[in-house]
């Protein structure tokens, strides 16, 4: 098991990080735990995981602090917090996390999300994917094509870069700034109608209702396209 | 700092400007409110950062926190060197300057170096040490600047000799180092704080608690003078509801008309038209010393309004208005005057000039407004004048007796041989006579001395005939002396006579002033007021403050006075009418009393009785501006005891917020990791068979309903705390319900969801998790209703006053007459409990569409097939973005 990748588990609470130990080793990770972010900053430069799960809520230090700590380490990086912290979630979500997870949650949920963490991760290494697919949608970005069951759906432009930044982080939530940042400029990072009217125009052209989008809204936090 | 000659320091200095290292100064009150400390510790900091700092010199007085504090620091040995054979030590300049750290600690700012030290004061040294481009930090008492140091010796009966000029502070970061004075003087008795030996009994009472109130005061606002002032502004604006933005300063003056009250308010809407401050000021020439009562009390009545109208007042003594005016106007730097023109005769002006001439030729810069007054009012000649003109018997007989006496000298000159200027001599007695007591006596002694010279002294001798008519000339010269010498005379004992009534009150103001500065309570303030109130008017006094809607005796002098129910009328119309009441008054006259209220701006803070011990009036006409401006201070004093109170409610608010939103989070971390853990555990387990694979099924269902309630209890708590905070964004409708549908998969298994929100429905402005908790509980509840299989349909339509979106289940619908109270806590309709619940669902729904303005209602569906829960958008919410913007 030396060459398992290994995961980190950040929790003061031994019942979530046993649970959590259980579930990803199931899955052939190598687990390492800490109980509050010293452990923590000890752990990510002996045991150097490739993925941190992080309890936003510790004793000795804001979670939040740690996060571009983590993410100069390389790793990547999921915040565990509360449903009503949502603030929390974009703050981590901004200063770099890769995804957030909401407690009480699914182990399968997070074993899917540390999967989705780790191919990202690998993708900074290797050339960008050629093409990404949801459901029967599928992008191909050297082409700038979108098409649907087969068929090429044509978007505008700003649509087509919405999308695309979606498909890129598949699986993982883009925050609605970082949306706006991207593709409209940082003058309109508030501009939060210009991105709801765009997704609304993208589902529409695909032929698909919100509830059934690949496009899941994550309320007060961004969008996430869920590939496959 | 002497730019014009070419110093080749100053070159150096202009050169380097740009590299100039910043001064921070820890300013305190006093010694011993921890400066030392307090920079050591901030230094502390820094140094842990990475910052380069070294001590350059350092008192720790034995203290030894500050001892303590010091450790871990580079500190350079002091320069010693030799001076009168003595070795005397002194911080060294050169080692710092050598050793170049990024930030110094020089404590004590004021310190005087050693003689033979390069300066002769510390603060040259730190000087030094910014010009060559290293930070320092320092420590300064703020009775050691220069600007202050007579005013603190003034009222602290201490002087010090060690100063620091004004623009070594003006060019700093000012840090105020502060704490209460009874808590410095607790760590005086404690022995804490460094006193020399020698000074220690001036200090004493350097250290009462008046003393370090004012110097707590000065200290802080002097350091809120360097500090931005748009900062300062901003703090007025909010704690006081004004902004003196203009730069506009208004000045009415005012003479005893009546109509004196017209000019006042035309001052006042003029200072609310430019937001200027504005002060009301009153020129007392010898002249208003004769004014008669009635002129008095229109002043008083005049000054009174002014007060309530929100005017400084201010009563300057002068020779004359004109001259008074313009001391008035440089003081009060106003930049625009009001004054009142009296139709006076033409013969007058053109004899006396006109007031209004002379104020516009000789004030320059300040507008002068006249306003035409109604004519002056008959103003009765005061009765009870200080100095009656026809003097007393006893002054004739003192003026006719120096004359006597004078006569019998002459004659003695006169036997020793032939003296011309006899008559000289008789100047002696006129003189006196003017100058003593008046213009009647002086020139009833101008008349008998004349006729005793010429009785006496002219030729023919012994007769009342005056042959030569040089003779004549005496006579009328003793007559001249006599009138210009009583009139000087009389002006200046006027004069005399008004400063020094002016003084006496003003230094009674200054010290109710300083007095007040100390005070942090009402009835500490009450009893203050009282007790002066009291002492100066040598009355009977009670203070009055509405306790729960009703007037109440907070303090009175002496102690224990009780006031009667028609008292307490007179004393509550003074309250709600702000205005005085009682005896002495045109109201409820017959109260033994007079009240007043105590007010700042419209508000009245409080009412205070006076009444004599003999029950005449209580106050002079003449001496109602002195308690006029005392409850003005009063009045300001408990406006600024309110304000403190406010702002430590804000305090005490911001910490419960602080605790409330910590035991929410940990509540919520406290049940959700045991939900998380058993919610985690089921999902771990294998099912052996279907009955198994059910009650797995069923028991993570339940462990997800109770993080639902977890969820809806610490909602509900935030809604009755009044602790949402909301931050809306553009929401679209369709989407924040799949999102919730989302959420609630496992417990819609059963429900099917229709959702018919049309794609062209504009967005809605909302806090999105607020409604996503609103979704949640009303599809819950809708799936918690609905027997299963049955559907559950959500439908958004446009209306012309908004959108409704309606969230319809096939229960049994809404008992009539229930459908208001279906949405309070803990309400579950009959029949309901089988569903489980709490009860809370409704009523968190309602609070959260409410606290974002939408509106909720239950009903039961047309065809009665179920309840049907509607959420009205009002047109305002919605979102004006369309299509054609984003493109």
């Amino acid at each position: 098991m030396t060459d398992a990748t290994v995961v980190l588990v950040v929790d003061d609470e031994a019942s979530i990080r046993r649970l959590l130990r259980r579930a990803l080793e199931r899955q052939d990770y190598r687990v390492v735990e800490g109980v509050n972010a010293r452990e923590a900053l000890a752990s990510l430069s002996i045991d150097h995981p490739e993925v941190v799960l992080l309890d936003l809520g510790l004793p000795d230090r804001d979670g939040l602090e740690l996060v571009p700590l983590i993410k100069r380490s390389g790793a990547a990086l999921l915040v565990v917090s509360a449903r009503e912290a949502t603030d929390e979630k974009v703050a981590a979500l901004d200063l770099g996390a890769d995804d957030y997870i909401t407690k009480p949650f699914d182990t399968d949920e997070v074993t899917a999300r540390v999967r989705t963490a780790l191919r990202h991760r690998a993708r900074r290494e290797t050339p960008a994917e050629e093409a990404v697919t949801a459901g029967d949608m599928e992008i191909d970005f050297p082409k700038r094509r979108v098409s649907k069951s087969g068929i090429e759906v044509h978007l505008a432009p700003k649509e087509y870069a919405v999308l695309a930044e979606l498909a890129r982080n598949a699986g993982r939530v883009v925050t609605h700034a970082h949306l706006l940042r991207k593709i409209w400029g940082p003058a309109h990072e508030a501009d939060l109608e210009y991105l709801r009217v765009t997704i609304r125009a993208i589902r529409r052209k695909l032929g698909e209702e919100p509830q059934s989008s690949c496009i899941r809204n994550e309320p007060a936090i961004g969008y996430r396209l869920i590939s496959g | 700092m002497n730019e014009a000659r070419p110093d080749p320091d100053a070159l150096l200095r202009a050169a380097l400007r740009e590299g100039r290292g910043r001064l921070k100064v820890f300013l305190g009150a006093a010694p011993g409110v921890g400066k030392t400390f307090e920079m050591l510790s901030r230094a502390a900091e820094r140094r842990d950062s990475g910052v380069d700092v070294v001590v350059g010199v350092v008192e720790t007085h034995g203290r030894a926190e500050t001892a303590a504090r010091l450790r871990g620091f580079e500190v350079l040995p002091r320069a010693r060197f030799a001076h009168r054979g003595q070795t005397l030590e002194e911080m060294d300049i050169d080692a710092i300057l050598a050793r170049r750290p990024a930030l110094v600690l020089v404590d004590e700012l004021a310190h005087t170096n050693a003689p033979g030290s390069r300066h002769d004061k510390r603060w040259q040294d730190v000087e030094e040490l910014l010009g060559a481009g290293l930070d320092v930090w320092s420590t300064l008492n703020i009775q050691h600047l220069e600007s202050l140091n007579d005013l603190v010796a003034s009222f602290t009966r201490v002087r010090v000799r060690e100063t620091v000029p004004d623009r070594v502070l003006d060019q700093a970061e000012i840090e105020v180092v502060d704490i209460p004075p009874d808590e410095l003087i607790e760590r005086l008795r404690e022995g804490k704080v460094y006193v020399p030996e020698e000074a220690s009994r001036a200090l004493g009472h350097f250290f009462s608690k008046s003393n370090l109130s004012a110097l707590r005061e000065l200290a802080l606002r002097r350091a809120a003078q360097v500090v931005d002032t748009q900062i300062l502004e901003m703090v007025r604006a909010q704690a006081l509801g004004g902004i003196w933005g203009s730069g506009e300063r208004i000045m009415v003056a005012l003479s005893e008309q009546e109509s004196a009250a017209e000019l006042v308010r035309a001052g006042r809407r003029m200072a609310d038209a430019l937001h200027a401050p504005w002060t009301v000021v009153h020129i007392e020439t010898p002249r208003s010393l004769q004014l008669g009562d009635g002129a008095r009390k229109t002043l008083a009545d005049v000054l009174h309004l002014a007060t309530q109208l929100g005017a400084a007042i201010m009563t300057i003594p002068a020779a004359s208005v004109t001259e008074g005016l313009k001391l008035a106007a440089s003081e009060a730097r106003a930049t625009q005057l009001f004054v009142g023109k009296s139709a006076r005769s033409r013969w007058f002006e053109l004899r006396h000039g006109s007031v209004v001439d002379r104020l516009v030729r000789e004030m320059p810069g300040i507008a002068v407004h006249v306003l035409p007054l109604a004519s002056m009012p008959q103003a009765g000649r005061s009765t009870s004048g200080p100095v009656s003109p026809w003097g007393t018997p006893r002054a004739y007989a003192i003026a006719f007796g120096l004359t006597a006496v004078v006569t019998a000298l002459g004659s003695y000159i006169t036997s020793l041989g032939s003296i011309t200027n006899v008559a000289l001599l008789y100047l002696l007695p006129v003189m006196a006579a003017a100058t003593r007591f008046g213009l009647r006596p002086a020139l009833a002694t101008a008349v008998v001395s004349s006729l005793a010279y010429n009785f006496f002294f002219i030729p023919p001798l012994y007769t009342f005939t005056i042959s030569d008519p040089q003779n004549l000339i005496t006579v009328l010269v003793l007559l001249g002396v006599a009138v210009v010498a009583s009139q000087i005379a009389a002006q200046t004992r006027d004069q005399a006579e008004l400063a020094r009534a002016s003084a006496l009150q003003n230094s009674t103001l200054a010290g109710f002033a300083r007095q007040l500065t100390g005070i942090r309570h009402r009835a500490e303030l009450a009893m203050l007021l009282c007790g002066e109130a009291g002492r100066l008017f040598d009355a009977h006094t009670v203070l009055l403050r509405p306790h729960a809607g009703e007037l109440s005796v907070e303090a009175s002098v002496p102690d224990g006075a009780q006031i009667a129910a028609i008292e307490m009328a007179a004393a509550q119309w003074a309250f709600d009418q702000a205005r005085a009441a009682g005896n002495g008054s045109d109201t409820l006259t017959a109260s033994e009393w007079s009240f007043h209220p105590i007010a700042s701006g419209d508000q009245v803070h409080a009412v205070i009785g006076l009444a004599r011990r003999d029950a005449g009036r209580p106050i002079r006409p003449d001496q109602l501006p002195l308690l006029l401006s005392l409850l003005d201070q009063a009045g300001q004093t408990f406006e600024r005891i309110a304000l403190e109170e406010q702002m430590t409610d804000v305090a005490q608010m911001r910490e419960r917020d602080r605790l409330r939103a910590a035991m929410l989070s940990s509540v919520g971390h406290d049940l959700r990791t045991p939900l998380t853990a058993v919610v985690g555990l089921l999902a771990e387990i294998e099912p052996a068979n279907t009955l198994q694979r059910e009650q797995i099924s069923e028991a993570r269902g339940e462990a997800e309903r109770v993080n639902r309630f977890v969820a809806n209890l610490l909602d509900m708590v935030r809604i009755e705390a009044g602790a949402l905070q909301q931050s809306l964004e553009p929401v679209d409708l369709a989407e924040a319900v799949s999102a919730a549908a989302h959420d609630l998969r496992r417990v819609l298994d059963e429900h099917p969801v229709e959702i018919a929100i049309p794609p062209s429905l504009p967005l809605v402005r909302i806090d999105p998790r607020l409604f996503h908790h609103c979704l949640i509980n009303l599809i819950d509840n809708a799936a918690k209703h609905g027997p299963a299989g049955t559907p559950i349909r959500i439908a958004a339509v446009r209306k012309p006053d908004g959108i409704d979106m309606a969230i319809c289940d096939e229960g049994p619908g809404v008992p009539a007459g229930e459908e208001m109270r279906i949405f309070d806590s803990f309400t579950r309709l009959d029949g309901s409990d089988r569903k489980g619940g709490t009860g809370l669902g409704l009523a968190i729904v309602k609070g959260f569409a409410e606290a974002m303005g939408l509106k909720v209602r239950a009903e039961n569906r047309r065809d009665h097939t179920g309840a049907r829960f509607v959420i009205g958008f009002p047109a305002s919410l919605i979102s004006p973005a369309s299509a054609e913007d984003i493109a």
